[in-house]
């Protein structure tokens, strides 16, 4: 893998599962001539299959006796709409089904990270590509963009919702006051206010992304050791961590969506 | 933190896939939900109705049960007074029928008993007659005393 001839050391190994498919090298912190096909790749199959699967699910959809199937749909949905319909007071049109595309597609991108941590690398290679990192969500820019798109709706909702006039007079006169005086500080503070809460939104699920992942190639290790210990407790921490995991996967995912819907519906309501 | 072209891609996805739900998957489930919401009303509405009509019907029920109940007293009343009216009838006509027969019967024996005595009477007379001749074989003369012989049948 890393190096030829002799097995990964241990730092090896967990750095080579941390290098993404990219384009090319990455030349500082922003780099847009540089994409990562791994991330791109499997969110969108996994967007695919999440919006796919919906779709064939709400086409045979039938207002009389549903099946199982259409059941759990139906739950999901009717979870995401009383959510909406208790944080946005308005038209929820795009939002509601928007949030549940949000908490659907995150589920799906985050469950990855129930794959063997070797399996997808491994076919990766064998199809010829070096690195293949299959978790989008342990990607900040796979969990980044989606807050952006939250960033743009939260604008996008500012402007209609208040007007243009409404929006810039809240932007400049809150949160303090609207002395001439107080205008900078008022701006200062709400665009802290918006960058925080994207960045915080992305960053908290690539966080806990990122660290799950990571216990997983520690636990890897262990059973890399090839060592009745490292065999036995690979078995146990792998099992236990997994578990705990799909907490984090479902968590993470309705932590993600309710605060997408929490902030569009603070950009529905004037300070 | 390898921020690149990747965010902007995924921002792009994020809008297509939120897009494709709001247009596709989200207006025929809301449809259904809403239908069956409407229907399961509808069907609760039917059953309350079903309730009042079924009460209406069992009080409708009772109304003609007891109606029936009174007239069949009432035939029953009328047969058992015509059973009793018919007996009453019978038994008179039997007894007419019986005085008719006891009548006829004993007018029968009376004329049976008087024809009796008078055949005895007569013989009783030729009896007399025979008896007396016996004794009286020359002087009394049959022809002389003719009347004074029938005028002792008759009083015998």
């Amino acid at each position: 893998m890393a190096a030829e001839g002799h097995a990964p050391t241990a730092s090896e190994y967990v750095v080579h599962h941390l290098h993404h498919l990219a384009a090319g090298k990455q030349h500082g912190l922003f780099d847009i001539t540089n994409v990562h096909y791994d991330t791109l790749f499997f969110s969108i199959l996994t967007g695919l299959i999440v919006i796919l699967f919906l779709r064939s699910v709400a086409k045979k959809a039938t207002s009389g006796v549903p099946g199982r199937l259409q059941a759990a749909v139906e739950f999901l949905v009717e979870m995401v709409d009383g959510q909406a319909k208790s944080i946005i007071h308005g038209d929820r049109s795009f939002i509601a089904p928007m949030a549940l595309t949000v908490f659907c597609w995150v589920v799906l991108m985050n469950a990855i990270d129930l794959l063997p941590v070797d399996w997808i690398p491994t076919l990766g290679h064998a199809l010829g590509f070096e690195y293949t990192r299959p978790l989008p969500t342990a990607d900040l820019n796979g969990t980044l963009g989606i807050a952006i798109g939250v960033l743009m709706l939260m604008i996008y909702y500012n402007f209609k919702i208040k007007g243009v006039g409404g929006f810039i007079h809240e932007l400049f006169c809150a949160p303090f006051g609207s002395n001439p005086i107080l205008w900078i500080p008022n701006f200062a503070l709400n665009l802290i206010e918006f960058i925080s809460k994207t960045v915080s939104l992305g960053m908290r699920l690539f966080g806990n992304m990122y660290a799950g992942e990571l216990i997983f190639f520690l636990i890897a290790l262990l059973g890399g050791s090839a060592t009745a210990f490292g065999f036995i407790g690979h078995i146990l921490a792998g099992s236990v961590w997994a578990i705990f995991h799909i907490l984090i996967v479902l968590l993470q995912a309705f932590i993600f969506m309710m605060l997408t819907l929490v902030y569009l519906g603070q950009a529905h309501e004037g300070h | 933190m390898n921020l690149n072209a990747t965010l902007i891609a995924q921002t792009i996805v994020f809008f297509v896939l939120a897009w494709f739900t709001m247009k596709l998957v989200w207006p025929p489930i809301m449809k259904a939900l809403d239908e069956r919401a409407s229907k399961i009303a509808d069907g609760l509405a039917a059953a309350e109705k079903g309730k009042q009509n079924l009460a209406s019907a069992e009080s409708r029920a009772g109304d003609i049960d007891r109606e029936a109940r009174a007239r069949a007293q009432e035939v029953i009343a009328a047969a058992e007074k015509r059973a009793a009216a018919i007996v009453e009838e019978a038994k008179l006509a039997a007894k007419t029928e019986g005085d008719r027969i006891i009548a006829g019967a004993r007018s029968e024996v009376q004329q049976e008993a008087t024809q009796l005595r008078d055949a005895l009477r007569h013989q009783v007379a030729a009896l007399a007659v025979a008896g007396a001749e016996k004794i009286l074989r020359r002087e009394v003369d049959t022809k002389v005393h003719e009347s004074m012989l029938s005028e002792l049948a008759r009083e015998l």
